[in-house]
């Protein structure tokens, strides 16, 4: 006897449903056991991580903040993906973008420059963005190198140029050397929404982006070819769609996303260029892009599923003084668990006698 | 803020009315931001030493939570406003790229106090602190001239913010009264905590002919290696000589509990006021750690120094200083640099054979 | 000289644990599976490595404990990925997520205890032959084994039946399948191989290169070790050129800083990766010669039964 994975003839409607719910289920009790062995109440500890940053405005607004990059980048990478085209390097585009919209707040500190400025900024990111994905795009469908290798190795790159530009060209005079420009001018910064929160214009644009990225796949003919392509290639090729133009368009919308999530973050929370403006943006999104199972409604809610776990953790620094590497392990078994559970929408067990059967072939 | 709670716990006393849970209430919350890890072994873990000394010495007048681990980025806005959240009046923030964010969340809460290390902007409830880490560079530059055989220290480098380059400064005028013709190799990491690249740098150094190892990254690394050569080095921010019982010289140690607890006290008379405090060998806002493996003269001429420094007697910017272009700097201080100068110190003195990375 | 062979000695260390973490990967990559998570194992396997030698005082026990760790993390990436046909891509993230926050729990009672090194070699007569002497059988064994460990993949993939099914399986698990291997089960060890690997990768850093543990430590390495796979074109012979030319970029951009060479050295640093995706474009467009990534890494595989 033996169990193997088998795939369903068509997506489980009810699992789809209740694998969300099992996966929590399974992390709850799974983190339980590990808040009772270090020593924490595991009650108020899950309260904390989970209840706590929904009971007011504030956190909320945080949770917003935080998922909005998440949201942006992870939209672009789940057209990459149903279209077959893997974009692991959202990081170096968030950073291209971010970097070539401070070159015009940069270059326009202090001056009388009026409100086109952060306009001007959020397209020329978006245009560095996707220009920057299309290197790996194009290496891919003129050479056929693999574009998950070549986006990877870019990530790097654009975090030296980064690097290199906050600690020589672009340095703040007046900012004792240390490694960031000087902060943006007005002109040159995302508008809050709420006086004294935090909440930003970008927040607004993510969403719209969510419901361009549903209207998309579900209403026009690219959104289809992107599916079938990704797909059933075969499919594809015998209807005439062109597969490499599709890479193509995928990594550039990706890019141009991921880009103008960089420059956002840039004129928005953080307010000036400087190393580390991402915590890891990029990568992060690629698993909101999975939890939310590459569909625009189901990442905008694992952006903010995740973006809750990050306000939670810190509450639980604060409030019970539970180690950040408990969150992240938090982290690591609840993204384990979601994807696992999902897997079962697509899939499904079944116990079969050991002997080996004869395989019927390729599909 | 904190008075009218006095005033209503008072009454409250006074009403006989006082339970466990307002006693509670009352507690001082101050919270820490840290950068690293609490285990970092350097850096960080000083902080929170320092923070461990508060506890103790306040004991259940106060209640202290931190953040750890913290970046630098869009991040440490929302961790800071998370404590004033919690319900922390004094907030320490233990990094220089916390200085916008710090100052944000201070604009944004008049009535909490913050105390943000190194940085250089400040509010009616954001005081700076830092230490004057150069003095203890500059007897580092005596120990290592007298110390080293061949004449050549290597010194690695975090970032070339004024901090490390006035470090590197104060150390080779305080090695060249030893021996003017001292030379120095700098390597700079680019970070201020990756032992493994730390270690290369240390290495490659020693390969190229120094025989002192002087670091101003966070890391044992460099000492280990330093050890494991049968080489001298200097430690960084905590105690090394675990990593180097037979090679560490003396180490500068960030003591910021005498500060934090000062702070920490202002705060709960109600005479905290936003200050610029850069303390030095004179308040112990750092200390030497002891003078090992080395003769009794040296140690001596180090003690000596260090005397005064401390007394005030000995400035290691002394004036004249000369820069590497021959030049000498302008004198703002009297007799010697003004901190402004020392502040943003953005060029190498002569001697130094090597050429500041962005100038 | 005394530099040039000094230099070369920081080099062999510095590309030690790039060298063992790659060819775990190269193995698991040439079965097919694309493992990202190989920064969580790595510095899940320092922690235990360290843990472990430090507890028994056994430089060997400590580099079994972080292969071990690192099988162990290893094969949750396996059930995920195999065992419930999981996107390998978000699988290695969010395998490298837990493994930092699990080693920080591991490590935090190491934190601050240091251990001896592992020794250097000191064959008499051998090691001290001039030139060369120190180089070839004077570094920490971990070194030496880790050119060996290549040598023996090289043979496994390329002289051994077994081998050739691995690598058939990477590049067309279809056919592999119908031909009657079990496909799951061989990507499953060479996955488990990687984890090995890393593992050791990582516990090299506490056990030779700086013998304490740090939390976050490895600073990256895995994700050059996964560069590396790609630079070499998942050849094992390039694999070693690579990580000595990683490692060598890294030593010579300190060495010219502390001889006063000033060049940037954020540029410097750019170079291999740069030089990486130029190999990978040349390697794919030349497509003869050399072998390109195994058709089928980082897809599903179900078995249709």
């Amino acid at each position: 006897m033996q169990l193997i994975l088998e795939k369903r003839a068509e997506r489980s409607k009810i699992v789809a449903l209740v694998s969300p719910l099992i996966a929590i289920g399974l992390t709850i009790v799974t983190m339980t056991i590990l808040f009772m062995v270090l020593g924490k109440n595991p009650i108020s500890a899950l309260y904390v991580y989970f209840i706590v940053p929904l009971t007011d405005g504030y956190s909320l607004q945080e949770i917003a903040v935080k998922a909005t990059p998440l949201v942006m980048i992870a939209i672009g990478l789940s057209l990459c993906y149903l279209a077959n085209a893997w974009n692991i390097g959202a990081e170096g585009q968030f950073l291209m973008g971010a970097v070539a919209g401070s070159w015009i707040a940069v270059k326009t500190q202090g001056t009388e420059a009026g409100h086109w400025v952060l306009p001007a900024m959020l397209l020329l990111g978006a245009i560095a963005g996707a220009l920057y994905a299309l290197i790996p795009a194009i290496c891919k469908v003129r050479f056929g190198a693999s574009e998950i290798l070549t986006s990877l190795m870019l990530v790097y790159v654009a975090d030296l140029l980064l690097d290199y530009l906050v600690r020589g060209p672009w340095r703040d005079p007046q900012g004792f050397n240390f490694p960031t420009t000087a902060e943006f001018d007005p002109v040159a910064t995302v508008p809050t929404l709420i006086e004294g929160g935090r909440l930003h214009l970008g927040s607004i644009l993510a969403l719209i982006v969510v419901a361009a990225g549903a209207v998309l796949l579900g209403k026009t003919i690219k959104g289809f070819e992107i599916r079938v392509v990704g797909a059933a290639p075969r499919a594809a090729r015998f209807g005439g769609f062109n597969a490499n133009q599709l890479i193509l368009l995928t990594f550039a919308i990706s890019g141009a996303l991921a880009g103008l999530a960089g420059i956002i973050e840039v004129a928005g929370p953080v307010g000036h260029l400087q190393p580390g403006i991402s915590p890891g943006y990029g990568f992060t999104a690629i698993i909101v892009a999975f939890l939310g199972r590459l569909n625009p409604i189901g990442i905008l809610i694992a952006g903010l599923f995740l973006a809750l776990t990050f306000i939670g953790g810190e509450q639980a620094q604060i409030t019970m003084k539970i180690p950040l590497d408990v969150t992240k392990v938090f982290q690591g078994i609840l993204l384990f668990y979601v994807l696992a559970c999902d897997s079962l929408i697509l899939y499904r067990f079944r116990i079969v006698s050991s002997s080996p059967q004869v395989a019927r072939g390729a599909h | 803020m904190r008075k009218n709670l006095l005033a209503a716990a008072a009454t409250l006393l006074l009403a006989g009315g006082l339970t466990s849970s307002a006693i509670a209430a009352e507690k001082l919350k101050v919270g820490f931001i840290y950068l690293g890890p609490v285990g970092d072994l350097g850096w960080t873990y000083q902080h929170e030493l320092a923070r461990q000394a508060v506890v103790k010495e306040f004991g259940d007048k106060i209640e202290t939570t931190f953040l750890e681990n913290v970046p630098e980025g869009p991040d440490a806005e929302r961790a800071v406003e998370q404590l004033v959240r919690a319900g922390n009046t004094l907030i320490f923030t233990t990094s220089f790229g916390y200085m916008d964010p710090t100052l944000k969340v201070a604009k944004k809460y008049p009535n909490v106090h913050f105390e943000h290390c190194s940085g250089y902007k400040r509010d009616k409830n954001m005081a700076t602190y830092s230490a004057r880490w150069y003095q203890g560079r500059y007897i580092q530059g005596e120990i290592a001239a007298k110390m080293s055989k061949a004449g050549v220290l290597g010194y690695i480098g975090s970032f070339p913010i004024p901090e490390v380059v006035s470090g590197i400064n104060a150390t080779m005028i305080g090695a060249q009264t030893v021996n003017p013709n001292i030379k120095v190799k700098i390597i700079w990491v680019n970070s201020w905590f990756d032992p493994g690249k730390e270690a290369d740098a240390a290495k490659a150094l020693l390969d190229q002919g120094a025989d002192i190892i002087m670091q101003h990254t966070d890391s044992p690394a460099a000492m280990q290696i330093a050890s494991e050569r049968g080489k001298f080095a200097f430690g960084q921010d905590s105690e090394m000589i675990k990593f180097g019982p037979k090679a560490q010289l003396t180490s500068i140690l960030d003591t910021w509990a005498p500060y934090y607890i000062e702070r920490v006290k202002a705060q709960l008379d109600g005479s905290w006021k936003s200050a610029d405090t850069w303390g030095g060998l004179e308040t112990k806002m750092f200390e030497m750690a002891p003078y090992t493996n080395m003769p009794d003269d040296v140690k001596k001429l180090a003690e000596d120094t260090q005397a005064a420094i401390a007394a005030g007697k000995l400035h290691p910017f002394k004036c004249p200083v000369v820069g590497q272009d021959g030049k000498e700097v302008e004198c703002k201080g009297g007799d010697h640099l003004d901190d402004g100068q020392i502040l943003s110190m953005n060029f190498y003195v002569k001697g130094i054979d090597d050429k500041l990375p962005g100038k | 000289m005394e530099l040039i062979e000094a230099i070369i000695l920081s080099v062999l260390a510095a590309s030690t644990p790039l060298l063992l973490a790659a060819t775990g990967e190269l193995v698991a990559e040439r079965s097919g599976v694309l493992n990202l998570g190989v920064e969580g194992m790595m510095i899940v396997g320092a922690a235990c490595g360290f843990g472990g030698a430090w507890l028994t005082g056994s430089i060997i026990i400590g580099a079994l404990c972080g292969m071990l760790a690192g099988v162990l993390m290893s094969l949750l990436f396996a059930a995920m990925a195999l065992g419930l046909a999981v996107n390998q891509v978000a699988t290695g993230l969010a395998l490298t997520i837990f493994g930092v926050g699990l080693s920080g729990l591991i490590g935090a009672r190491f934190v601050g205890e240091r251990i001896t090194p592992a020794p250097h070699l000191q064959i008499p007569f051998v090691t001290d032959i001039p030139l060369i002497g120190r180089i070839l059988f004077g570094e920490d064994a971990f070194v030496y084994l880790s050119l060996a460990l290549v040598a023996a993949v090289w043979w496994f993939l390329y002289r051994t039946r077994a081998g050739l099914i691995l690598r058939a399986c990477g590049d067309n698990h279809v056919s592999a399948h119908a031909l009657g291997y079990p496909v799951l089960k061989i990507r499953m060890y060479a996955v488990m191989f990687g984890g090995a690997c890393a593992g050791l990768a990582g516990a090299y850093l506490p056990l030779a290169y700086t013998p304490f543990f740090i939390p976050g430590m490895t600073a990256g390495r895995g994700w050059i070790a996964l560069a590396l796979t790609v630079f070499a074109s998942w050849l094992p012979g390039r694999l070693v050129i690579g990580a000595y030319l990683f490692g060598a970029v890294t030593i010579l951009q300190l060495h010219a800083q502390g001889a006063g060479i000033g060049i940037p050295s954020q540029f410097m640093s750019s170079l291999p990766y740069l030089a990486t995706v130029i190999v990978l474009v040349l390697l794919s467009r030349a497509r003869t010669g050399g072998s390109t990534a195994p058709a089928a890494l980082g897809t599903v595989f179900v078995p249709d039964r």
